[in-house]
């Protein structure tokens, strides 16, 4: 199971009067994590909806395998900041929403690479955000889909979660090769997970860089370079601000 | 001894158990003795008397008959409007354009007491049973419509958007993820309604009827059978609070995944 090609071209999306994608480039190739980081309401959640089928375009293409988007794409999963389960399904039937061609015994898989298989029969109101993330995860890639927009799911959890949650999704993503964007406003997430990651401005691309890092990552000294790199360019306008008055 | 231990502490917490589920009897046990004292027969009846007319009509066959032909027609008349104010319910839930064209109207005629109707129930039915059955679907009809329209309206729209993702339209998206989402709110709008069911069943039976209980009343206050007067009274509490437990069965049956639903020991 691979991942799929994305090629975006000329993307703008304009609610009304306010413009949040301008003439979006960008081209992805298969099984590629890349991470878009920015500050609110630069657009970048909007991103991951166009590219979803959630919403529509203003202009543009979007190309998934050479194919346009129009509606939801069948090997796409999307995963919220809410895990947003069915709260009247057990955890076992929440998940089989995910793959509703898998048998039961794929079903009780997932849940156990998510490392909750004995919470298989309980409600989804029984688990704490964490589980309910974890649940998340494994609904969404119990179908083996090849495409996996993450809008910044691990942003309610505890930090000590948080850093469980990336370690879960990297070994997964290792495994199973889909494609994946993480967007999130935690530079440090961006790293450690992203081979690429992707800095936006009002609704543009301010900054491209390839994270070049062996796995699991370690947050040594390289590691400190490009989290300050990025840093520098998201605050950077705040700055030369600050400074000029 | 440390099974003596174990055995110790479970007898004491049956009892502390029995005495809490002895707790909600202690104000309607002393009600009752208060009344045995101060009871009259002409003015108040005590219990006990009560408790014969009870006997001396379910000797004649009439109590049970009474019974019977008052639930019969309150629960026929509660499916039928239920059924009515259900479908519009969803319909208006589901499309905006049907909502636009009917919610203000309903709304409209959901502001008339529907008791208000009375004589001209009388004037179009008389004392038909199509009347009765009228009067409590009407009742019935709008707690239950406002409850479904709006518990549809009000189902999770992060939900609905997943559900979208998953590839769920059309009847198993509503059969998976709408109908349950607004299952509570239909709930409290079929719990809200059997009151009034029994609430527009008394009315109507008491001002035109030839039969069922509030006939029953009627009639008794005519030869002044103040026994059987209070009788009736108590029979609608009791059908009252069996339609409320029968609702409450529901509740725990179709919401056990509701956090202030799911008993304790499944935890």
């Amino acid at each position: 199971m691979s991942g799929i090609r994305i090629h975006v071209h000329q993307l703008s999306k304009q609610y009304a009067s306010l413009s949040v994608l301008k003439e979006l480039e960008l081209q992805l190739h298969e099984g590629e994590f890349l991470a878009i980081v920015g500050r609110s309401g630069c657009g970048k959640s909007t991103f991951l909806r166009l590219l979803a089928g959630l919403e529509e375009p203003t202009d543009g293409t979007m190309l998934l395998d050479g194919q346009q988007v129009n509606g939801i794409h069948p090997h796409l999963r999307i995963m919220f900041q809410d895990a947003r389960l069915l709260p009247w399904r057990t955890v076992l039937q929440n998940i089989k929403i995910g793959g509703k061609d898998q048998s039961d015994k794929q079903i009780s898989e997932s849940l156990s690479l998510v490392g909750l298989e004995e919470k298989g029969n309980q409600w989804p109101s029984k688990l704490s955000g964490g589980q309910k993330q974890r649940v998340a995860l494994a609904r969404a890639l119990v179908g083996n889909p090849k495409i996996l927009l993450l809008d910044e799911p691990l942003g309610a959890l505890d930090a000590l979660t948080r850093i469980e949650m990336q370690q879960l999704i990297e070994r997964l993503w290792l495994k199973q090769k889909f494609t994946s964007i993480l967007v999130t406003h935690d530079v440090s997430e961006a790293v450690t997970l992203a081979d690429r990651i992707i800095v936006f401005e009002d609704g543009e691309i301010a900054q491209d860089i390839r994270v070049d890092l062996p796995r699991p990552r370690v947050k040594n000294s390289d590691f400190a370079y490009y989290e300050r790199t990025i840093l520098d360019q998201l605050m950077g306008k705040t700055l030369v601000h600050v400074y000029s008055m | 001894m440390q099974q003596s231990w174990s055995v110790n502490t479970m007898i004491k917490k049956r009892l502390l158990f029995s005495f809490s589920s002895l707790i909600v009897w202690i104000l309607p046990i002393l009600f009752l003795i208060g009344w045995q004292l101060i009871g009259r027969a002409d003015t108040l009846p005590t219990p006990l008397q009560v408790l014969e007319g009870a006997k001396r009509l379910y000797l004649d066959g009439t109590l049970l008959d009474a019974i019977w032909i008052s639930t019969k027609r309150a629960f026929v008349g509660f499916f039928i409007g239920g059924s009515i104010g259900f479908l519009l319910g969803l319909l208006n839930g589901l499309s905006p354009l049907s909502s636009r064209l009917l919610d203000t109207s309903i709304q409209m005629i959901r502001t008339i007491p529907h008791l208000a109707l009375i004589p001209l129930v009388i004037l179009w039915f008389g004392v038909e049973e199509s009347g009765k059955l009228f009067l409590v679907a009407l009742g019935v009809a709008f707690p239950i419509y406002l409850n479904t329209y709006h518990g549809i309206r009000n189902v999770d729209r992060g939900l609905m958007e997943m559900g979208k993702v998953y590839g769920l339209k059309g009847i198993s998206l509503f059969r998976q993820i709408i109908l349950p989402g607004a299952l509570p709110s239909i709930l409290v709008g079929i719990r809200y309604a059997l009151g009034i069911m029994w609430m527009s069943l008394i009315v109507a039976e008491t001002i035109a009827s030839d039969s069922g209980i509030g006939y029953m009343a009627t009639s008794a206050r005519e030869f002044m059978q103040m026994d059987i007067v209070l009788l009736t009274i108590i029979l609608y509490a009791f059908l009252g609070k069996f339609s409320d437990f029968v609702a409450t069965v529901l509740e725990r049956k179709l919401l056990g995944w509701h956090p202030s639903f799911s008993k304790l020991e499944d935890s």
